[in-house]
């Protein structure tokens, strides 16, 4: 997914907001949308969605942080996802993973200190027959190896 | 005539290079200045091969792959002589991994352009619908509940059944949800289908909303698949415009629409009630049954909800009737199930058969053993919630109860090989790892079980009081399968209990002579 470029603004949020309020059950997709914009969602919008639906600001909390997908705060200005699951496993996507957090010198999860890429694991990208595999900004990899994932790692870090 | 080639759009093959392929395939046709007509299909499935491309010649469609941006000058000099090449393959449909399958749901996945509603027409498309409208809805459900097709996502419920409830309930407002938040590692059925052959799920769900009397469905795909999102949401928008969803599908008396829905990376909600609960715009919670989703479902209508799978099989069976269907399959799994075969596999990729295959077919011939040349030590069929098997199994029939009467399950039909490096136990502590992190807390066998199962787990692997925590992680997967609300609790006990029964050894444990409940 890409990551959004602008700054929190309150009345671009709104906007969005409105935008998804004729929907059926409107707040993913408002989430989504927030996300792509601001590239996280601001705890400054769950005041703002919780009006917009008349419902509680706990609830809107809820399910922001239910979601592994939402960003409490900006991510690397690169998400470097690589899958960690069973396929990807039975090919050797352990080792890859190791030498990735050894290199960028972050754990999975986290953000480099220079904010310069996201290391995350994500369960399965549906690559399994081309396995390992890794999601560089939304551009999906499989058949990943050591040389693929350097050629990953130094774009990332750009 | 313009030579026409196929160079495939499916996000595995561009993940392997098909994007730089299709553009240097232009550039070279450009420099050489010929006119060649490049078509972005969906995959064939034989994903080994990848990218793979296709040309269209007069005895039909020749493939040649996998080819690199490098080979391509050649490549295409060897195509517009009609000459030979070294990764020329022979016509396509020939290729005995193709050949030796039986394609229904996959009959048009890799063959048309995604993008064309016109080339789906000219394929067979929109014929299911149509037989559909000249036999009204109380036909169409029994077709379905005749074809004996069955839940392909896991579960297994008959299809038709699912339908007659609803079509049986009274409401204003009926829902169709498709289940697209293809979740298990080692499966990508879904995914190909929506990118490859998008309309035939266009067409099953219309189908169900005439059978059911539901006018609006959603298409629920999870946010790690960006590509199906684009192809699906292209091909809606195409439909409307040619008829084939809107206020009068296909020009009858019927109402049917439908959009896509965007997951947010919890792997829960492609349990149906959890989905529902997310649709609907809340935490990814499974909610108690009853009331069924046929009931009360989607904002409390009646809901049908079913997989990808089961919604693109409709328009064949409704289109061929359903006796067609059902002759193929063993048992009371009927039909065809598309299979797809993944890990540390030579062969990879999507390989869809009738009923009955057994496991050792499947891995060792169809897929050729492990990638990595080392023998076969383990396969997990049916995702993370599916049991591992040993080669001593591999005689079980690819059927619901057969590997049902084997302590697994077929799941969404993805198998996972592993070679002898694989370490049972640490297997065994990930699919503990796997239910903690995705969790939706709801029940606590679930939400605390599977903490205390990595723990356990952990003190097993140390050999701290080793046979009693084995003890202890027995009881405690009892509890977790006949506690949970839903699979994922309840189901995580499969791939951790068969890799304890079946290679104890790699628990530090004595060998097992007969498997433990």
């Amino acid at each position: 997914m890409t990551q959004g470029q602008t700054h929190w603004n309150k009345e671009v949020a709104l906007e969005l907001i409105r935008g998804c309020l004729d929907r059926e059950g409107p707040l993913l997709p408002m989430l989504h949308a927030l996300q792509e914009e601001f590239g996280y969602i601001d705890e400054a919008a769950e005041p703002l969605l919780a009006e917009a639906l008349n419902i509680t600001r706990a609830e809107v909390h809820g399910v922001v942080t239910f979601y592994h997908d939402f960003r409490r705060a900006p991510a690397g200005r690169h998400v470097l996802k690589l899958c960690r699951a069973e396929a990807c496993q039975a090919a050797g996507g352990d080792p890859l993973a190791a030498y990735a957090e050894a290199r960028l010198g972050v754990p999975m999860g986290t953000t480099a200190p220079d904010g310069s890429v996201t290391l995350e694991p994500v369960y399965c990208l549906g690559l399994c027959a081309i396995a390992p595999s890794a999601m560089l900004d939304g551009r999906v990899v499989g058949r990943l190896d050591e040389g693929r994932l350097n050629a990953l790692l130094a774009e990332a870090q750009q | 005539m313009t030579p026409r080639l196929y160079v495939p759009i499916d996000a595995a093959a561009l993940a392997v290079g098909a994007a730089e392929v299709a553009s240097a395939l232009g550039a070279a046709a450009a420099r050489h200045n010929v006119a060649v007509d490049i078509v972005r299909n969906g995959s064939r499935g034989l994903y080994w091969l990848e990218p793979m491309v296709e040309v269209e010649t007069p005895v039909g469609r020749v493939a040649y792959g996998p080819v690199a941006p490098s080979d391509v000058d050649g490549l295409l000099a060897a195509i517009l002589a009609d000459g030979a090449h070294a990764l020329r393959l022979g016509p396509t449909e020939d290729i005995p991994w193709l050949k030796r399958q039986t394609r229904l749901t996959f009959a048009r996945c890799g063959i048309v352009d995604p993008r064309s509603l016109e080339d789906y027409r000219a394929h067979g498309g929109c014929k299911g619908l149509e037989r559909a409208l000249s036999l009204g809805a109380e036909a169409i459900v029994e077709e379905v509940v005749q074809s004996g097709l069955r839940g392909r996502g896991g579960a297994g419920f008959p299809t038709g059944i699912k339908w007659r409830t609803v079509a049986q309930t009274q409401a204003t407002q009926k829902y169709i949800v498709c289940n697209a938040d293809e979740g298990d590692s080692g499966t990508f059925a879904d995914r190909m289908i929506m990118e490859g052959d998008p309309y035939v799920l266009i067409e099953g769900m219309a189908i169900a909303g005439i059978a059911t009397g539901a006018t609006k469905g959603y298409v629920y795909i999870r946010s790690e698949y960006p590509h199906a999102v684009a192809a699906m949401e292209a091909a809606i928008t195409a439909a409307r415009r040619g008829g084939l969803l809107g206020n009068r599908i296909a020009g009858s008396s019927f109402a049917f629409d439908m959009e896509v829905r965007v997951g947010a990376g919890a792997y829960v909600c492609g349990e149906e009630t959890s989905l529902l609960d997310s649709l609907e715009g809340k935490r990814g919670q499974v909610r108690a049954k009853p009331p069924l989703p046929a009931h009360k479902g989607l904002f409390g209508r009646p809901t049908v909800i079913n997989n990808v799978l089961s919604l693109a099989s409709v328009p064949i069976i409704l289109d061929k009737g359903s006796a067609f269907y059902r002759d193929f399959g063993m048992g009371r799994s009927r039909g065809t199930m598309p299979i797809q075969l993944a890990g540390n596999v030579k062969y990879g990729g999507l390989y869809e058969t009738a009923f009955g295959i057994t496991l050792g077919e499947l891995v060792d011939d169809i897929g050729g053993g492990t990638r990595s040349g080392r023998p076969v030590r383990a396969v997990q069929v049916g995702g993370p919630l599916g049991a591992y098997f040993p080669r001593a199994l591999f005689d079980t029939a690819f059927d619901y109860e057969a590997f049902a009467a084997r302590d697994g399950l077929i799941g969404h039909g993805g198998i996972v090989v592993f070679d002898d490096t694989v370490d049972m136990a640490k297997q065994a502590r990930f699919a503990m790892e796997f239910c903690a992190i995705e969790s939706c807390g709801k029940c606590t066998p679930c939400r605390i079980g599977a903490a205390r199962g990595v723990e356990v787990v952990d003190r097993i692997i140390n050999d701290d009081h080793r046979a009693a925590n084995i003890e202890v992680l027995e009881d405690l997967c009892n509890t977790m399968k006949f506690g949970s609300l839903c699979a994922l609790g309840g189901f995580t006990p499969y791939p951790v209990m068969s890799a304890l029964n079946h290679f104890p050894e790699d628990f530090g444990a004595p060998p097992r002579l007969q498997a433990a409940e």
